[in-house]
């Protein structure tokens, strides 16, 4: 079990849960970070935080402490949805 | 007064409606669905932009005539995510909708605008926005860019899920927007209505969504592959090294072009202003009345209106910077920088528009959910150097600062005075956050999410739009406030008539004149900045408009005789340093010479404290600077 700042650029995972808030979590359910999405760690800024997230086909970005509060686990081995992999393609 | 964001050419169609008829449709969706450019479609010209009543979140209203629907009114509301609200617009989308808005007609029929581009994820909106039970239209937006990616959906389908007429539309291109009108005959009784489906209870974030992909599978929905093209721009803007060093190149780039391509544009525009003075000469044969028109009021109107081209060049410049999506990428690049402040690059986004004008920018602040944040933001925005003070920097930079080049005539001396003084307000602004931040409002972090949209080429339409509404702004100051100005200018500057010797009537000399008597009053006051009494003067007229100061120098320096026959440059350097042109470009650069500015603080803030405090402070600072660089250049600058 990891969150989602740990993910590298180019990773992605499957959400776990959201350890937010509620209004904020409840904002970011509705852009998509909902339990069991994939989401991939596309690029950082140029400062190096934050980082831009691919989830769902569009791209947020959140900063390192928000992302910590967020628990993912790997994707496994056998996956159906071929987005995160080809947003992970995209991103190298 | 309040010139920056109100549009007088709409007016709603009063009278009875017929029972049962259509008055009011809202359009409503997230941000980044293409709402702004349907708006523009579906209303063409006659549209204004106004605030709702009590809140500070801007409200954009128009006929719909668009699609030949002259009698409705159409309703822009912020975009949104979900019906839970998260910040102010979000509140004011859902009570508008809801009909439990003061002062806003409850609608009658809704137009949800998706992106099909990310169906599943834009369907969540859809859930609770159709369970308010008002007939509703969805558009499926660039749907032409998700047929040319290999996307699909099944619209007949979709409608039958939802309930509700679904059609595939592209805003920018204006394709399927017929079906807008033929639902809106419908809703008029010229056929059977929708009947409502019972949706899924709309419950938390989780289950929405659940039954937003259940939908979408249903529907046979299958996502566009999603655009390289902005990855691939995003690469190189948000590359380590060249991300921001191209940032700030367009910076400077767009300070070069506003100077080099607007500043014969200006001079051509106003030979042709003052060729229309000299044609009106002959025709106005009464000499005092000849006097007012043309030295008093035209030369004062024309001091300002030449700047017009180049405020439309910066207007055009950030209006691209906008619509492109770009700012949402220097937001996330400023993020670092303005964390160290004590804010976040949402802040950014209105630091960056306020460019143009600080009203709209401080308009702009309601992005930011952070109450103290959004505060400070607005505090520190006026810093940022608007387009009024471009015609006084301008000005003085043409009278004095020369026309030297360095790097082989890449980088000319004026473009780097002028970069100095945006470089002096940004400097301000982030000293005077930091300074808020760490103490009278500090607080606790409040998340930095935001959304990257893709990039769009912006359209030729709705920049031109942009263009013509801050040109009729522009003019419509410059027919009212600065005609009263150099009014009252004129008639105070040839009070009290005096009896020559040989019993003539005469304008006494400007000195002994009503306002040069006023001006002699403050001079000692402002001595000290190496400013004279006619700066005064101007000073005092600009607490209204920045670019009131340019108008009053044409008036005053245009009623002076030993000035009257020079432009108004040559005429400065009859009683004014390079010091004192230094210092007056700096006073402007932190003064806070903006009743609309104090007027939208004011509303914004709910309270007289915040814009007094902000408007002491900086005309503290302006003071202060401008002795010092007086001061300064007493010493080294002979």
């Amino acid at each position: 079990m990891s969150v989602l700042s740990d993910l590298a650029v180019g990773e992605s995972g499957v959400l776990v849960a959201l350890e937010l808030p509620e209004s904020v979590q409840n904002h970011l359910m509705h852009m998509g970070f909902v339990p069991d999405a994939h989401v991939v760690a596309l690029r950082r800024a140029p400062a190096g935080d934050p980082t831009v997230y691919g989830i769902d086909g569009m791209e947020i970005a959140l900063r390192h402490e928000t992302a910590a509060a967020i628990r993912v686990k790997p994707i496994d081995a056998v996956q159906t949805q071929d987005e995160p992999s080809q947003l992970a393609e995209a991103a190298r | 007064m309040n010139a920056c964001c109100e549009t007088p050419a709409f007016e709603p169609p009063v009278g009875p409606a017929a029972e049962g008829a259509l008055r009011t449709v809202v359009l409503i969706g997230p941000p980044n669905s293409g709402k702004s450019t349907l708006f523009n479609r579906l209303t063409g010209l006659r549209q204004k932009v106004a605030n709702y009543p009590g809140v500070t979140v801007e409200q954009r209203m128009g006929l719909m005539a668009g699609v030949g629907r002259e009698d409705l009114t159409l309703i822009d509301l912020p975009g949104i995510y979900s019906l839970t609200p998260y910040s102010e617009d979000a509140r004011v989308a859902v009570n508008v909708l809801r009909g439990r808005m003061p002062g806003t007609p409850k609608p009658d029929a809704v137009l949800l605008v998706l992106d099909s581009l990310h169906l599943t994820r834009q369907l969540m909106l859809a859930a609770p926005v159709l369970a308010v039970g008002l007939p509703t239209l969805v558009l499926l937006n660039m749907s032409d860019l998700m047929e040319s990616r290999g996307g699909h959906i099944d619209t007949l389908k979709l409608a039958r899920e939802l309930g509700a007429p679904v059609a595939q539309i592209s805003a920018v291109n204006g394709t399927g927007l017929d079906s807008v009108p033929l639902f809106l005959n419908r809703q008029n009784g010229h056929g059977e209505k929708a009947k409502p489906l019972t949706l899924p209870v709309v419950g938390n974030a989780a289950s929405t969504h659940s039954w937003a992909a259940q939908v979408s599978r249903d529907t046979g929905y299958q996502a566009p592959l999603s655009a390289e093209n902005t990855r691939k721009i995003d690469n190189v803007l948000l590359h380590r090294v060249w991300g921001p060093l191209l940032f700030l190149a367009v910076v400077v780039a767009v300070f070069e072009v506003v100077f080099s391509l607007g500043q014969p544009l200006s001079n051509g525009f106003g030979d042709v202003l003052a060729r229309v003075g000299d044609f009106a000469r002959p025709l106005i044969a009464i000499g005092w009345l000849q006097s007012l028109l043309l030295d008093g009021v035209w030369k004062g109107i024309c001091s300002v209106l030449v700047f017009l081209p180049q405020i439309l060049l910066l207007f055009l410049f950030i209006g691209i910077l906008e619509d492109t999506g770009y700012l949402a990428r220097a937001a996330l690049i400023a993020d670092r920088v303005m964390r160290t402040i004590g804010l976040n690059g949402k802040a950014f986004i209105p630091l960056l528009s306020a460019y143009a004008c600080a009203v709209p920018a401080i308009m702009a602040t309601r992005t930011i959910e952070n109450k103290r944040d959004r505060l400070a933001t607005i505090l520190v925005t006026p810093f940022m150097t608007c387009s009024a003070r471009l015609p006084v920097y301008l000005l003085l930079i043409a009278a004095f600062i020369p026309h030297t080049y360095y790097l082989h005539g890449i980088l000319g001396l004026q473009t780097l005075v002028m970069l100095g003084l945006y470089l002096a307000g940004f400097v301000a602004a982030f000293t005077t956050a930091r300074l808020l931040k760490s103490s009278i409002l500090k607080s606790s972090d409040t998340p930095f999410i935001l959304e990257l949209p893709q990039y769009r080429m912006p359209t030729l339409y709705s920049l031109a739009l942009r263009l013509m509404d801050r040109a009729r702004i522009f003019m419509k100051n410059a027919g009212t406030i600065i005609v009263a100005v150099t009014l009252a200018l004129w008639v105070l500057a040839h009070l009290p008539v005096i009896q020559t010797a040989t019993g003539a009537l005469n304008a006494p000399q400007l000195a002994d004149s009503l306002i040069g008597r006023l001006g002699h009053v403050i001079e000692p006051a402002i001595a000290p900045l190496g400013f004279n009494w006619k700066i005064g003067i101007g000073l005092l007229s600009s607490v209204l408009a920045r670019e009131v100061m340019v108008s009053t120098m044409g008036t005053l320096y245009g009623a002076d005789p030993s000035t009257q026959a020079f432009n108004l440059q040559t005429a400065l350097h009859h009683d004014m340093t390079l010091g004192g042109a230094l210092a007056l470009m700096i006073f402007f650069a932190f003064a806070m010479q903006c009743t609309s500015t104090i007027a939208v603080v004011h509303r914004e803030t709910n309270s007289w404290r915040w814009p007094a405090l902000q408007f002491l402070y900086m005309l503290a600072l302006a003071y202060g600077a401008a002795f010092a660089v007086n001061q300064l250049a007493l010493m080294f600058l002979h």
